[in-house]
């Protein structure tokens, strides 16, 4: 099945309604990726959902990325909406810093932002507001840090007996 | 309206200050009962806390992790062909498939074209590891519901199946068949002997199955109109795969976005209705003929190019190359040493795994490792709905309904 609309056609519908809070607009291997600002971010999410022209009616995927030297926007939330009538995909990313990683929730658009938003919560420590049980779900309760960022290393760097300093792990 | 277990809200129990006397009464004298984490009849590790009013659940918690094993992050310090052994632990039952949609991520990445031959072998081995699946799935149903004979003698079949990976890769359940840019080997003799077997004995033991299953009263009985969901309600969930096509929406990534020629093939793709028990058994039972139909298409027509691409960068040399070739031997040691960097890009790549749609998000900053991946894992999407599909079942039922979902504690839980 083919991509029913273009990626030039579906960014002007996007910039149209949201002018310059769509920006850095790509097309990575040929996916629409969009930068927005979290206060658009749910309006955004909605609008494609409920938009006649793009009908992205399923969310794929959300999931961060952690940038340890972009100061100011640490942190990327990327968000994987799907269009199936359009066979359309469009990546909508939001950046946050990591003083204040927050990002409002989409659970009231899509219910399976809940444990995707935990997820991230669990991994990264992006805060999802409105979150209705913003609490992790694959580490232990216990854990005090977020261990998929960049500053924690896989293996316990005090150990000696795994340095390899020839091929370097 | 007198409160119970049917008309009781879901969330009542989280919303504490809402609640009236009388639900609050009727939450005080409700039992907790621990379902798991070892319990036998979940098939993994998973943990449900739930609400009991006699034998009707009224509310449960999921608590997941349990084999929580951290592949993104060693994702992210590996080399590209060493994160193929992580993915076979995602959903187990079906690991080829897992396999090919990170080779083909990967390829993608790479923007490496790889041959038809190799595209065949990859469709074969991929419809022979959503048969296992599915198989997997509808028997140990039946053993939730009280027929141990499927779980018995189908296992034959998948028997075969894990015979035809040993061909085709050397190993049987965690397979890592395949390598970025191809398969490691031919379709052999032997391989495509079984195969042949194997497209005779399945249906016919599909036959069988369909005799004792499908028109049978006690399970009918145990499957029709249990955990029901709407199409509205699966879509919102995040559903994919069979549990979203029972549901009765047509969705499946082999038609949607072809990949690997699948565009090449004819086959069907089979919907339910009311998104119960009994749909999401007949899905997987139509799916698995729509497989072998599959399966006999490709090894029909299958093409004489070569099984792998000319990729020296990425593909290993044959080993008897590396001995004599100075060219063979630097390729070897770099791709093994992981020295090869990838370009930077960043690519989503979704296969229809045994239970949904499989992504996979790759950033790559030009490294010899990822610098981010992430596994779209369909049940991990999915499990979130289960208890709210269990309001309202007796306990019994329940077990049913998790065993229909496919929830496989490796995809779950990464």
């Amino acid at each position: 099945m083919k991509q029913a609309i273009s990626n030039e056609a579906a960014l002007q519908i996007l910039q149209a309604r949201f002018g310059s809070d769509i920006f850095d607009g790509s097309e990575p291997y040929g996916m629409l990726t969009v930068y927005t600002k979290r206060e658009r971010l749910i309006e955004l999410l909605e609008f494609v959902k409920e938009s006649p022209e793009l009908q992205m009616n399923f969310l794929t995927d959300i999931t961060a990325v952690h940038y340890p030297e972009r100061a100011g926007a640490e942190f990327d939330v990327v968000y994987h909406c799907h269009s199936w009538p359009l066979n359309f995909r469009l990546r909508i990313k939001v950046s946050v810093s990591v003083d204040d990683p927050s990002v409002p929730t989409a659970v009231p658009v899509h219910l399976c932002a809940n444990w995707l938003e935990r997820e991230c919560y669990d991994f990264f420590g992006i805060i999802f507001v409105g979150h209705p049980n913003l609490v992790r779900i694959l580490n232990m309760d216990e854990m005090d840090y977020h261990p998929m960022r960049k500053e924690y290393t896989l293996e316990d760097p005090t150990r000696r007996d795994k340095v390899d300093l020839q091929f370097g792990r | 309206m007198e409160t119970t277990a049917e008309t009781i809200p879901f969330d009542a129990l989280q919303d504490a200050p809402t609640q009236s006397q009388e639900v609050a009464n009727y939450i005080n004298e409700l039992t907790t009962l621990n379902l798991g984490p070892t319990h036998p009849a979940t098939h993994g590790v998973f943990q449900n806390v739930l609400q009991m009013d006699g034998e009707k659940i009224v509310s449960g918690v999921s608590t997941i992790g349990y084999i929580h094993r951290a592949f993104e992050k060693i994702a992210e310090h590996r080399p590209f062909y060493q994160i193929t052994p992580l993915t076979d632990r995602l959903n187990y039952c079906s690991s080829p498939i897992n396999n090919m949609g990170w080779h083909m991520t990967v390829e993608k990445l790479l923007q490496i074209e790889i041959p038809r031959r190799a595209q065949y072998i990859r469709v074969i081995a991929m419809e022979m590891a959503r048969l296992a699946d599915h198989l997997i799935c509808n028997t140990i149903l039946g053993v939730d519901t009280g027929a141990y004979s499927g779980f018995l003698y189908a296992f034959q079949q998948r028997e075969l199946i894990y015979e035809i990976y040993e061909e085709i890769c050397g190993s049987r359940l965690t397979t890592n068949m395949g390598r970025v840019g191809g398969m490691e080997r031919d379709l052999n003799e032997t391989a495509i002997r079984k195969i042949r077997q194997l497209l005779v004995e399945f249906p016919a033991m599909l036959k069988e199955m369909e005799k004792l299953f499908n028109r049978n009263r006690i399970f009918m009985d145990r499957t029709i109109d249990v955990g029901p969901i709407t199409a509205e309600r699966a879509m919102s969930y995040g559903f994919t795969g069979p549990n979203l096509r029972a549901a009765g929406v047509d969705y499946d990534i082999r038609v949607h976005s072809p990949y690997s020629c699948y565009n090449e093939f004819e086959f069907d793709i089979p919907i339910g209705k009311s998104g119960d028990t009994y749909d999401r058994y007949m899905v997987r039972h139509e799916e698995m003929y729509q497989s072998l139909s599959i399966i006999r298409q490709a090894l029909d027509k299958l093409p004489t190019d070569g099984y792998h691409a000319d990729a020296p960068h990425y593909y290993l040399p044959p080993k008897e190359e590396v001995y004599r070739n100075m060219e063979a031997l630097i390729y070897h040691f770099k791709i093994i040493m992981g020295e090869i960097d990838a370009p930077a890009g960043e690519v989503y790549h979704a296969v229809e795994g045994g239970n949904g749609e499989l992504g996979f998000y790759l950033i790559s900053d030009g490294g010899r490792t990822p610098y981010r991946l992430h596994f779209r894992r369909p049940c991990y999407i999915y499990y979130q709905a289960y208890t709210e599909m269990c309001k309202g079942a007796p306990l019994s039922d329940a077990i049913a309904i998790m065993s229909s979902l496919n929830v496989i504690a490796g995809e779950l839980d990464a």
